[in-house]
This record gives structure tokens, sequence and C-alpha cells, in this order.
């Protein structure tokens, strides 16, 4: 399959497969008045299969939600056709309305217009929880807001 | 921008102080001073400031007439979004015992929740009227949210199943007070020690003291989660046994901790008949025990301590509710700076 180089834009690369319409949705992808390529499946050595997303524009991107959906994810930075950086992401320690809380007893669930707050507890384990009952929450999974 | 503690910023002269320290998260300076803090969990108290607090307790159940004004002038509020008898009580004695006011509801029909209100501006509009709010509210992290708009000290009375300070500063005060020292005890934990989240919290507690070993009691059913073994007890070394029938225990106990078991609990009604006897503290089993053993209940009990070991001078759980409002008091004079003899700390 051949996409198009891009100029002067972004590759996010080694998106965990299955997970690519996520990140192009939580960019708003689907509005976007320049070229964007969504694959997925690609083959990949690292992973098996992964998604990749190739813009052809440079946009403001959350490197920490991205870290949050996928930490594996690589980010090269295209000029003029070439790769001038590559950016890796790390788990974020705490991120805010990304995702909601679950759990129907949590305050988040009756209390209009409050942040929902997650905070890193296992980084080992990619885990969150809560910032308010505590609830536990893989990165990336859950319903997001 | 998020506009959470804009009235402490912005507005702390009106306020009279600053906000106090975050609530979330463990305190572990021991020389940090506890006014205008919140208390949200029993892990926001660092172990030189539940001395602190406790020694302060203990000075007020020896001379309660030395403190009985300290608190003249000041306001608690008693905000109860679910009714609890014994728990605003024991607030609102507490206060009125330090020379303090009370005001408040003890139901969410009588606030303005049931107008539609949201919790961030009930606690914006009380915390412009007290010096101090205790608070209930049957959502999980509803404290942690309040203690966000507050201008002044919030205190946890219970958010749901989660978590309830004052209960586990209740029965730490209960414990030292009777025992003497929180070392080296063998506590038992009896009954429902999956739900029970007055055990959570002690196990937690607990565990933060030198070899103190733990005894779990309960019906497979309702056996104590698996990550206070692998989060609470394993890293913190705390010896601990799990066994089926109270009476294979109770002699090796300093302390008893017991909580009910509830029918609802269990898959079957045979398996409820066939353990129910075993999780009943009766005078037979009290038999079997240390003449030294003191037995606690967060209360309300039902039918899992027999009314015959009421007399025993080893139940220890209507002291305890004693002791409940002992920490209430000192933990309402800490909070509001106020020291011995009605000074204040600047």
């Amino acid at each position: 399959m051949n996409v198009q180089k891009i100029r002067n834009g972004l590759v996010i690369d080694h998106i965990r497969a299955g997970t690519g319409p996520r990140i192009f949705n939580w960019l708003k992808l689907d509005r976007a008045p320049f070229s964007v390529a969504l694959i997925m499946n690609v083959p990949s050595g690292q992973l098996g299969k992964k998604d990749i997303i190739k813009i052809d524009n440079v946009i403001d991107i959350d490197y920490s939600v991205l870290g949050f959906i996928d930490p594996n994810i690589t980010v090269n930075v295209v000029e003029d056709e070439h790769v001038s950086r590559k950016i890796t992401l790390n788990l974020p320690e705490r991120v805010e309305n990304v995702i909601r809380c679950r759990n129907p007893r949590c305050i988040t669930s009756a209390e209009p217009g409050i942040p929902h707050v997650f905070r890193l507890v296992d980084r080992k384990r990619a885990e969150y929880s809560c910032e308010y009952c505590d609830e536990l929450y893989r990165a990336g999974i859950g319903e997001f807001l | 921008m998020n506009e959470r503690n804009a009235p402490s910023r912005g507005l702390a002269g009106l306020f009279g102080r600053g906000r106090g320290r975050a609530s979330g998260g463990n305190a572990d300076d021991g020389s940090a001073m506890l006014k205008g803090r919140h208390i949200i969990e029993p892990g926001n108290l660092s172990l030189p400031e539940l001395d602190g607090l406790f020694d302060l307790a203990e000075s007020i159940v020896k001379d309660p007439a030395r403190y009985s004004e300290v608190c003249r002038g000041k306001i608690l509020a008693t905000l109860f979004f679910e009714p609890s008898t014994r728990t605003r009580l024991s607030f609102e004695a507490a206060m009125l015992r330090l020379g303090g006011s009370t005001l408040g509801f003890a139901e969410p029909g009588a606030s303005s929740t049931a107008k539609g209100e949201s919790l961030a501006d009930t606690i914006r509009t009380v915390s412009s009227y007290v010096d101090v709010i205790a608070m209930r509210n049957p959502k999980e992290g509803a404290a942690h949210l309040a203690s966000q708009y507050s201008s002044v000290p919030v205190i946890n009375a219970g958010d749901g199943g989660h978590h309830h300070p004052t209960q586990t500063l209740t029965d730490l005060l209960t414990i030292r007070s009777i025992k003497g020292r929180f070392d080296g005890l063998t506590v038992g934990l009896c009954g429902d020690l999956k739900f029970g989240r007055t055990v959570h919290s002690l196990a937690k507690a607990m565990s933060r003291y030198p070899n103190v070993r733990f005894v779990l009691i309960s019906p497979p059913e309702l056996e104590i989660p698996d990550y206070i073994i692998a989060k609470v007890f394993k890293p913190s070394g705390v010896q601990y046994t799990q066994v089926r029938r109270l009476e294979e225990a109770i002699g090796d106990l300093d302390i008893l901790y017991m909580t009910r078991v509830q029918k609802e609990r269990f898959f079957n009604e045979q398996d409820y008949v066939r353990l129910k006897d075993s999780y009943i503290l009766d005078a037979e089993k009290m038999r079997l025990a240390r003449p030294d053993l003191c037995v606690l209940h967060p209360l309300p009990r039902v039918n899992e301590i027999a009314p015959e070991v009421d007399a025993d001078p080893r139940a220890a759980y209507f002291a305890q509710v004693r002791y409940g409002m002992f920490a209430r008091m000192a933990l309402i004079m800490k909070l509001l700076g106020i020291v011995e003899g009605g000074g204040k700390k600047g």
C-alpha cells in the first residue's frame, strides 16, 4: 500500500493495532482540511501489526494524552519531506478530561462540570486511579470524554 | 481556566486564611501543622501528626473542663447528604463540648441540592459562613471535591463506601487509650472483611506501626480483598494469618474488631446458616479469650455481638463511641489551629 509522502507534518507511528481510529477521532482528523491517512494493520517487526497516522500539516498535539492512550507510540516530525526529529512518549503523571470515570458511585457521575482527573499510580502496570473515587484504569482503556 | 480553589487564591483576605495543604497523598512531614488542612482519608495524617492528635485527645479525656471554651465563636457545619445520626451527633457534640456552635442539615432534602444546586456551589456558600465543615455524602470522592472548593477545612464524615477517616481515628484512639500502644499488637478482624470499609482503613492504619500482626477471621466469601494483602500487608512486612472460625483465634488476640456478616452477602442461605454462628461473639467464646482482650465494633451492631457480652469489661465498643467524640474534638482543635489553653497557633 502506497501513501503519498508528506511535505511538512507528522507521522504517528507504532500505534497499537486497532487503536488508530481512536487517536484519529481524538485529534478530530475527520474534519481536517489537509491530507491525512489512517493506515491500519501494517506489518511490524516490533508489534506484529501496527496502525499509522500521517498528517500533512503540523498540528498541536497534547503528547501527554497521546502517551496515556499508548506510550509506545513514536511521532516523527517531517520538514521538507524529511524526518527532522522523533518524539517518544511516556505515561503522564496526570490526565484531565480524557476519559470518564465509569464508577457509578463516583462524584463525577453526579456533579456537573468538574474535571475528570486520573493519576498514575503504577507505571509498570500502566495503572491510573480516579482522583475522586480511586477506581483503577489501565492506560488508554476507558470511555473518552 | 480551572476555577477550583479560586476563592482561596483571590479572596484570601476576605476569608481570613490561605488554603491549607492539599489533602491528597500522605503527609509525611511530622513537623507540619494541621491548621487549615482537609482530612479526606486516614492517610492524610502522618504518624507524628496522629501521635499529636491522640496526645491532645487523651488530654481532653483527662480534663474536659479545660477545653470547654476553646472554640467559643467558632462554627462547625455538619453537611449530611445522607442520614447518619451517630456520626453527625458525634461531630456536633464534639464542637459543643469545645464551646463552639454548629449548623447544617441531616438529609439532602433539607439542603439546596434538592433544588439542583451543585455540591461545589453548596460548599462555596457554606464555607463563607463557618470555620470548619464535616460532610457526609453517598458519592465516592465527594469530600475530595468539596475540599477543592472550600475556603475552610473539610473533614470527610464518610463518602459512600470510600473513606471515613474519623472512624479510623476513633478506632486508633480507643486502641491507644486502652492498650497504651500500637506496636506489637495482635489484631483480629472478624466478619465481613471484604466489604467492610472500616476494616480496610484500620488494617491500613495499623500496618503503619511496627510488629503488628493480623488474624483475619472470615468465611471464604468475605475474605479481605487481595489488594490489602498485596499493597498493604506485604510491602509493610506485616504478618497475617487467615482463619475460618473465631474460636480458633480468639485466644491469641489483643484486639478483636467485630463487623457484621450480612445475609445478603452469601450466595445461598445454607452457607449463611452454616457460617453465621462462627462470627457471633458470645459469652462462651469470650471465655476462650485473654483477660486483657479489647473488643471493638464500629456500630451499629445487629446480632454479631450477643448482648450478654456488653457487661464484660473487655467489651470496649461503647467506650469506643465516646473516644470517637474525643478524637473529633482533638481534630477540630488541630484544624482550627487552637492550642491547649485556648491560644492559637500562628
